[in-house]
């Protein structure tokens, strides 16, 4: 793909005046983001931030982190926002192929395995780290995630993004196998606000989709409705 | 040095060639205390709402070369098809030949499905090419238009990344005129109201920006019409000066007069032709 350079990837600092064009005109747009998946019984729950930021300046705050891949499979998708929307398109277009080729609905593996194939080979120039979701009629409600460098795993609970730090605690304590899907919907909303309190990168709306059986249902919880830990 | 007969026949893309040595003579000119010239850019201010009808699109006019303004009146609001346009901010060379390549492909496009083109189609295309080439085409576009689906607006950055909303606005007076879109920007405007927004937005860029400043271009597409209105207001006349230098024959008085002819003589004459063709 990209070929080796000698020299920093990052041509603009050769010229460095900075008064008329500040920091954020010259730095890549990055999905600093919270993402988060959770498996139950009949499905996933998958969750996302809002926030695209260029450095100190938001240039979406009302993004959607959560792409569609197929019918019943979504991607959160954290890192830069130029490589995570190529490659989905690229898992997009492949999956919408495999699926014809086989005239079934793709397994949320075969997704999963895609987007591995593509973050490993070409590791060195890209910066993502995805979180796959769907349902499928063979295994039901299944999370991968693809974090950066291109491992792939399967898990029943997955957070990502530079937010997911801050909630590793609360995402150990607090699952629990065997959630209902509005026990699965309020762990994630909650984890995701705290995330989005204390993450500078993260922020926004929080985006939610539920992948069953059914479809895809979808809801946004807007910044004034999220739910409130803190009385401080 | 080189002996080459042939022409070597330059592969298409970028050449990496020169870089290190550009490196190497970068540090040895600032160790001058000099810097070396920049990339002409166009500092911009440029941005677009959809409204009811359809999308305006706005732009300033400058274009700067380092702390130099070297185009005063430049256009940014390139034509992509009768029903799309895209205004580019960043490098001016690459905005430029990036929409003009789009715009072409798109034609092409077009002839073969039979159908006017979409917004979105010119969206992918761009954003593939610049993702291609990995950030080096300093192109950041806001791209709108009006097709089959309604109206739509992308803002897409140099790296191919690009967000779908209803309001955007890109380069160095970005946030200026964002601020006055968060601050006035409802759905569904009149067009009245939408074109006197943009303008608000672009004049924000202009008088708060140093990259950005001249004239405000404006582009209002709906379904079957598009306003390219250059320009729709010119922020920045230049004055009337209001005193002169000139002073009149006799305004300074001649008090003596003293004429010493100076008696020199012709040594040598040599004529050196001059051509003039």
């Amino acid at each position: 793909m990209a070929t080796v350079l000698q020299f920093p990837a990052n041509i603009s600092t050769l010229n460095n005046y900075n008064d008329l064009y500040p920091d954020w005109t010259q730095r890549e747009v990055s999905t600093g983001t919270t993402i988060m998946a959770v498996e139950f019984d009949g499905g996933v729950v998958m969750g996302a931030d809002s926030r695209t930021t260029t450095g100190a300046y938001i240039a979406n705050r009302v993004t959607d982190k959560l792409t569609p891949i197929h019918e019943r499979i979504l991607c959160c998708r954290s890192g830069s926002a130029a490589d995570t929307q190529a490659i989905a398109d690229a898992v997009t277009y492949q999956l919408g192929f495999h699926s014809i080729e086989l005239d079934e609905a793709p397994l949320v593996q075969t997704a999963a395995s895609l987007f591995r194939d593509m973050c490993y080979r070409y590791r060195e120039e890209l910066m993502a780290g995805i979180i796959v979701g769907g349902w499928d009629p063979r295994r039901g409600g299944q999370v991968y995630t693809v974090p950066v460098g291109g491992m792939m795993t399967r898990q029943p609970v997955s957070v990502g993004g530079s937010g997911s730090s801050y909630i590793y605690g609360y995402v150990d304590s607090n699952y629990r196998p065997g959630m209902s899907k509005e026990e699965c919907l309020k762990f994630t909303a909650g984890a995701l606000s705290l995330a989005m309190e204390r993450d500078g990168s993260s922020g926004g709306v929080v985006r939610l989709a539920v992948i069953s059986e059914q479809g895809v249902e979808r809801q946004v919880i807007l910044g004034n409705q999220l739910p409130k830990f803190s009385t401080v | 040095m080189a002996t080459v007969s042939v022409c070597q026949y330059h592969r298409g893309g970028f050449s990496f060639e020169n870089c290190k040595r550009n490196a190497l003579l970068e540090a040895d000119i600032n160790k001058l205390g000099l810097s070396s010239p920049a990339a002409r850019k166009t500092g911009t201010t440029i941005c677009g709402l959809v409204y009811k009808d359809g999308v305006v699109l706005g732009a300033d006019t400058r274009a700067t070369e380092g702390m130099v303004v070297a185009d005063k009146n430049c256009s940014k609001i390139h034509y992509i098809s009768p029903n799309v346009y895209c205004c580019g901010a960043g490098t001016a060379a690459d905005t430029e030949m990036t929409t003009q390549i789009i715009s072409s492909n798109l034609e092409l496009h077009s002839l073969s499905t039979g159908r006017p083109p979409r917004v979105a189609t010119a969206n992918r295309m761009l954003k593939q090419m610049l993702f291609r080439y990995q950030g080096y085409i300093g192109a950041a576009l806001v791209l709108g238009g009006v097709d089959c689906n309604g109206p739509h607006l992308y803002s897409i950055y140099p790296h191919g990344s690009t967000d779908k909303l209803p309001y955007v606005t890109m380069g160095s007076g970005s946030l200026a005129a964002m601020a006055v879109f968060e601050d006035r920007y409802r759905p569904n405007m009149e067009e009245e109201e939408a074109k006197r927004l943009v303008r608000d937005a672009i004049a924000a860029g202009i008088f708060n920006d140093l990259g950005s400043g001249s004239n405000i271009d404006l582009c209002v597409i709906t379904k079957g019409k598009v306003d390219y209105l250059r320009p729709h207001d010119m922020a920045n006349k230049k004055g009337v000066r209001t005193g002169n230098y000139r002073y009149k024959h006799g305004t300074t008085g001649v008090l003596t007069k003293t004429v010493t002819p100076l008696n020199l003589e012709v040594v040598e004459e040599s004529v050196q032709t001059m051509d003039t063709s």
